[in-house]
């Protein structure tokens, strides 16, 4: 069996979400393996990080190198090759960074590549079994992938929920006189920040969201009703910015913002994994939606078939009934 | 013309020899510098697109009579419309005077004797109190501008100055040409010696000045006829010259304009005047996009528009703060007119209109509901342009991403939801219509007399589709025997062509006439008011059509459908005149006679009824676009209702429909009003004679 | 600027119109319409909004069958100077990676500054793109959604990262990117534009054309196949809540408020 690999992103010097998930992974390709992490970076960021670590993965191995202080997919692809050896298994996150480093390293690499996995049904010879889906999540299917000479796997996130694996005692091991001078014809600039707009929806603990299902810019008040009588935010999907309905700043989502609230009412929201992406901490979730069959109500907690349009409204006022009880 | 001879003094015989040649030749220079003026005016006519209007003469001299010379549209506003009335019969008939007396310049004596007879004696009278009129008219003009100023004429900001002082300028020109001809009949009248036989109308300002004048001088009165004589004359070819540089030239144009105007008005400008459609592939360039692309009439209408602002007045994406403005559409196209083919310089090229003259948001605003053609005394045509210029702008791939998706819908499966062709006809097989109403789908195993036509918002939309079921119920009950397209049917493609997707509308229509007519049925209903148009007015060689209303007031009247009585006694109905059914194709009493036919009925009239309903946003593909705009115009109708005492809108329009219910949500009235359409009203009164058939 | 874009013709799944065939291995076909990749569309349009800045051509190559010349035609219509098609049998069964390696013959034969893709089409794959850069050795970003052309053969792009932010980079030409959906407005393409490009020659390269080696293509190479579609069984999902909108409505109020979702 290869030797699999768990490329880790970190940030400020903690690992990314993505890093338990990612073990989960590596254990439905071989239950036995022992992946490795890898990180690259620079500095205490990457220190802190690579510490993180040491409870999940056996082995973290940490390439230092003053031009990957920001991760730049292009150079750490450089470094990859120079560390990895040949035929591994090399694991990461489907998101912006796995999506800009994966399908070159796996040409690279001479390596078979699948992206966005959402489940592994085991190695069977040389082939791994794995599933993903198609058509924006309507129909899945079951892929063949030939490891014999490695693979590049992406994983979605969220996909794999960290198992209840003994913590490791990992060892951190430092790869950074591996690798030669890092070039490459693409350099980091700087990073514009989205603007905050009014209202940070990340800071919310009640989000009244909305998607495609409102239908009209003007309905949005109907959202907004709500929120207020519920003292939430309203934020959105997609579909709902790319329309100009509502700024970036209100939308939830793997471009978008990363949101932990307690209780999510999704309205109108098909549940398009992207969406699904921003949302942590495992909250409360209430989708409404009128097609029975949107993905929204195989995440949600409590569905309702019904028009938001006509539910909404009435939700609001039965809302705002019970607090005028409550202050009596 | 009466006696006109001057007891000339001496003294004046030197005002006299000069008037011989001083009056000749303002003559000569006035009548050439218009002419000039004219011919610099014609320009870009000569280098505008065709357009065909020398046909038919009877039919355009009928209209002529009927909106020039009857001034047929004008009292839709009486205060102006009575003033512009007085103006013009004024006009008139003081155009013979003004052309004799001028005449009598050329002969150098300012007076001949033309007419001397009882006939031409009440001409005279007759003159002097139109010259009084216009005289009184204009004063009241001026003060209309000055102090009451009418709503209608406010130049909103982004299009530049008031129009008050040009206005004021012109009405005080014409007061001061009535005032120099009537001091001038005053002078003449009071300076005769002998009896006359002419006296001055009574209290007419002739008369009135004649009073005035009656103790000067003859040499005084000498002085005063030339020099009244002179003002008219110079004021009269001030006025004449000045009038093509401003909405003035309408008093030149309009009969033109009116002649030329639009016959078949529900009809659709081609894409290019004879240029059949087979040949539209070698168009190199479709639509309005320079100036030069719109027709010589359409250049016509820019110059002929009097600013009246009447239809602007009644446009409802003007009143609800879109940025259309069609009075402003053709002022605009009026003043790039003057500014790239001026009288005075050499013409110059302009920009691409949209984008410079025109916003691309102006033009997409527009709904096509027709209120401005309605509206408008000179017969200004909108539409045609307006969909000219979306022509241009789809052939530059200007278009919003909002209307992209339904347009590409529409072109890969036939109706702008991208819904699959095979659900189009299964809102017929529902469990409410089995097993008492089945709907024969037309598809060459079945056939009927009629079809049908659902079209696609009523065959797709959850809502819609009990309309579509109301609509079969009751043509089963009148014993029509009747059945839909189903699969086979696309989208009419009526809005397609409104937005300027010529080609795309000409592939739908195509597809449609072949299943209609391979289906083999004698005539067509449709419950949809757009649809209705189309097969009416777009498509050629296709059965005769009727709108679902007309089919009910029928039966109703036949006996054929009787109603049970309304049962809650608190309902008020007010009926809502869709656009494409009512103003377009003025069917305006058949569904009101439906209503007033159901017993217990409460029906009132909104103000804003028949030619002047009020659109309720637009359908087809208007329900796609996002406008930027301060209030939905379907909330704006809504409180329409709501002021005129009703709860219950009833439509006969999907689109009216839908666009009203949405409009109830967003202003909360939902406890207040709600919407019906007019075949479910109908289907649910229907009196039954078989208990089980319901 | 010499830009080919690599364009794709997948089923329109606007209207959730995938649906299982009747032996459950593959979807069903006959209903669907085509039309080219929504991402590709943006990269096309921004090669002509480039090309209209600096200057250049922009070609659109796609690897199938005679059913993909709509979509070349389509983009010529957008304004797209060229149209290529690539088939060959041999390439049938190609996984992404024969794909890419298909399009880096092509680009050989070539000599273009700049290659753009869609980040993904309906397989939400996103690899072409960036396996292509790698064959070629050329620089790659993912996710671009601002591209700024630069002196000196650079250009300054920005890629849609978390959040909402974006990443402005550097990048030298000849370079790969992929192309996220909304970085511009895509003209409109209408009936009588793909009318006028119906009989502009479209050449067909086959694998002999471009010296392909048969060993890197086809279902012989391919390392990742899809061995079917199924519509998994729904797990446990939500509770949904059935019945009078007023109980559901209550319902729901009472659970939102035990969750803390009453402020």
């Amino acid at each position: 069996m290869s030797r699999i690999f768990a490329y880790i992103a970190h940030k400020s010097g903690v690992p990314d979400d993505a890093a338990l998930e990612l073990l989960a992974a590596a254990e439905k390709i071989d239950t036995a393996a022992a992946p490795t992490a890898i990180l690259t970076g620079w500095g205490a960021d990457l220190d802190a990080a690579g510490s993180a670590l040491r409870a999940h993965y056996a082995e973290i191995w940490e390439i230092s190198h003053e031009c990957l202080a920001y991760p730049n997919a292009e150079l750490i692809r450089k470094a990859l090759l120079q560390v990895l050896p040949p035929g591994s298994i090399l694991l990461a996150a489907h998101d912006h960074f796995g999506i800009d480093l994966a399908p070159g390293l796996s040409i690279k690499l001479n390596a078979a590549f699948v992206s966005d996995a959402l489940a592994i049904d085991g190695v069977e010879g040389a082939y791994l079994n794995l599933i993903r889906q198609e058509f924006g999540g309507q129909v899945s299917a079951h892929v063949r992938c030939d490891i014999s000479s490695g693979a590049v796997i992406t994983v979605r996130p969220g996909a794999f929920k960290p198992g209840g694996r003994s913590p490791a005692n990992g060892v951190v091991v430092a790869k950074s006189c591996e690798v030669g001078a890092l070039t490459a014809h693409r350099r980091y600039l700087e990073t514009i920040v989205a603007e905050t707009g009014d209202v940070d929806i990340s800071k919310h603990s009640i989000l009244v969201s909305i998607g495609r299902g409102i239908q009209d810019k003007e309905n949005i008040a109907i959202a907004q009703d709500l929120a207020d009588a519920l003292g939430a935010a309203v934020s959105c999907s997609r579909p709902v910015v790319d329309a100009k309905w509502l700024e970036k700043s209100r939308q939830v989502g793997s471009s978008g913002k990363t949101v932990r609230p307690k209780v999510y009412l999704a309205c109108g929201i098909s549940g398009a994994f992207q969406h699904l992406a921003g949302i942590k901490g495992n909250p409360f979730i209430v989708a409404i939606n009128k097609n029975p069959k949107a993905p929204i109500f195989q995440v949600a907690n409590l569905g309702i078939v019904d028009d938001v349009l006509e539910f909404l409204p009435e939700l609001t006022h039965k809302v705002r009934e019970m607090r005028t009880l409550a202050a009596k | 013309m009466m006696v006109v001879s001057i007891p000339i003094a001496a003294p004046a015989l030197p005002w006299l020899t000069s008037g011989r040649s001083l009056f000749p030749a303002i003559h000569v220079l006035g009548l050439s510098c218009f002419a000039y003026i004219v011919a610099k005016r014609l320009v870009p006519l000569l280098r505008a697109e065709r357009d065909l209007r020398f046909d038919r003469p009877w039919a355009r001299l009928g209209r002529v009579v009927k909106f020039w010379l009857g001034q047929w549209k004008h009292p839709r506003y009486k205060g102006a419309g009575t003033l512009h009335i007085l103006i013009f019969a004024g006009f008139l008939l003081l155009a013979v005077r003004a052309f004799t007396v001028l005449f009598a310049g050329m002969s150098g004596t300012p007076g001949t004797p033309v007419f001397e007879s009882q006939a031409g004696h009440l001409y005279g009278i007759v003159t002097d109190y139109a010259a009084t009129v216009v005289f009184l008219s204009m004063v009241v003009a001026v003060v209309r501008r000055l102090v009451f100023q009418p709503a209608r004429y406010q130049v909103p900001v982004q299009y530049g100055r008031a129009h008050t002082a040009d206005a004021v300028f012109l009405l005080v020109l014409i007061a001061i040409l009535m005032v120099a001809d009537s001091v001038f009949e005053a002078a003449r009248a009071a300076g005769q010696s002998q009896p006359s036989h002419e006296l001055l109308a009574l209290l007419s300002l002739p008369w009135v000045l004649q009073v005035a004048l009656t103790s000067a001088s003859s040499s005084t009165l000498a002085s005063v006829c030339m020099g009244a004589y002179l003002l008219h004359q110079v004021t009269f070819y001030f006025l004449l010259c000045y009038r093509p540089f401003g909405i003035q030239f309408h008093v030149e144009t309009s009969l033109f304009s009116v002649y030329f105007s639009k016959l078949d008005r529900q009809v659709l400008k081609p894409v290019r005047w004879g240029i059949p459609e087979e040949h539209l592939d070698q168009v190199k360039s479709f639509g309005v996009k320079t100036f030069e692309d719109f027709t010589w009439k359409h250049m016509l209408d820019f110059y002929s528009c009097a600013d009246c602002g009447r239809c602007s007045d009644n446009c409802p994406a003007n009143a609800v703060g879109r940025p259309l403005s069609p009075r402003f559409l053709t002022i605009k196209a009026r003043d790039y007119a003057f500014q790239h083919y001026p009288v005075f310089r050499a013409s110059n090229h302009g920009k691409p209109l949209i984008g410079s003259l025109y916003s691309e948001d102006e033009i997409w605003s527009c709904t096509t509901c027709g209120a401005c053609e309605e509206e408008c005394p000179l017969l200004v045509e909108y539409i045609d342009r307006i969909v000219d210029l979306r022509r241009g702008m789809i052939d530059d791939g200007n278009v919003p991403q909002s209307l992209q998706k339904p347009l590409k819908a529409l072109e890969s499966r036939g109706n702008p939801y991208g819904k699959m062709e095979k659900k189009r006809g299964e809102w017929a097989n529902a469990r409410e219509l089995q097993p008492a109403c089945h709907i024969k789908t037309l598809n060459g195993q079945s056939d009927a007399n009629t079809l049908y036509f659902v079209d696609s918002i009523t065959s797709y939309d959850d809502r819609m589709q009990s309309i579509a079921r109301a609509t079969a119920r009751i043509l089963q009950h009148v014993g029509e025997d009747f059945g839909i397209l189903g699969a086979a049917e696309k989208d009419s493609g009526h809005e397609a062509r409104r937005f300027g997707e010529e080609m795309l509308f000409l592939a739908l229509r195509d597809h449609n006439v072949e299943a209609i007519r391979a289906c083999g049925v004698k005539r067509i209903v449709t419950s949809d008011p757009h649809a209705y148009n189309a097969l009416k007015r777009d498509y050629q060689d296709v059965p005769p059509v009727e709108h679902l209303s007309q089919v009910i007031a029928r039966a109703v009247k036949s006996g054929h459908i009787r109603f049970r009585p309304v049962g809650e006694g608190n309902k008020v109905y007010t009926y809502h005149d869709a656009c494409y059914l009512g103003r377009h194709n003025q069917i305006y009493d058949a569904p009101r006679d439906v209503l007033d036919a159901i017993p217990g009925l409460q029906r009132v009239e909104m103000s804003r009824s028949r030619d002047r309903s009020f659109c309720c946003g637009g359908g087809g593909l208007m329900l796609f676009y996002e406008p930027k705009e301060e209030e939905r115009m379907g909330v704006r109708r809504v409180r329409m209702a709501a002021e005129a005492g009703a709860n219950v809108i009833v439509t006969a329009c999907p689109f009216c429909l839908v666009n009203l219910e949405d409009a109830i949500k967003v202003a909360g009235m939902e406890e207040e009003m709600s919407v019906i359409d007019l075949a479910e009203l109908v289907e649910q009164q229907v009196a039954r004679e078989n208990p089980q058939a319901a | 600027m010499e830009i080919l874009v690599c364009v794709r013709r997948v089923p329109d799944t606007s209207e959730n119109e995938i649906e299982l065939n009747r032996a459950g291995n593959d979807i069903e076909h006959e209903e669907l319409v085509y039309s080219v990749n929504e991402a590709d569309n943006y990269a096309v349009e921004e090669a002509l909004q480039i090309v209209a800045r600096v200057g250049g051509n922009v070609s659109v190559v796609t690897v199938g069958g005679e059913d993909d010349e709509e979509i070349l035609r389509r983009e010529m219509a957008m304004g797209a100077n060229q149209g290529v098609l690539i088939s060959d049998d041999a390439f049938r069964g190609s996984d992404g990676r024969g794909i890419a390696a298909i399009l880096k013959a092509f680009v050989q034969k070539g000599n273009y500054d700049l290659i753009l893709t869609g980040v993904q089409a309906e397989d939400g794959a996103a690899q072409v793109g960036g396996m292509l850069a790698a064959m070629l050795d050329y620089p790659f970003a993912s996710l671009v959604n601002s591209i700024e052309v630069l002196e000196g053969r650079k250009l300054k792009i920005g890629r849609e990262i978390e959040g909402g932010n974006r990443e402005i980079s550097e990048i030298d030409l000849p370079c790969v990117l992929s192309i996220q959906t909304g970085i511009n407005e895509p003209r409109y393409v209408g009936m009588r534009g793909i009318r006028a490009v119906a009989s502009v020659p479209i050449p067909t390269y086959a694998a002999s054309d471009l010296g392909i080696d048969s060993v890197a293509i086809g279902a012989g190479a391919a390392k990742v196949k899809r061995l079917d579609y199924f519509v998994p069984a729904l797990g446990k999902g939500a509770e949904m809540l059935d019945g009078k909108r007023e109980e559901i409505i209550a319902r729901v109020v009472e659970l939102v408020a035990a969750k803390g979702g009453l402020k």
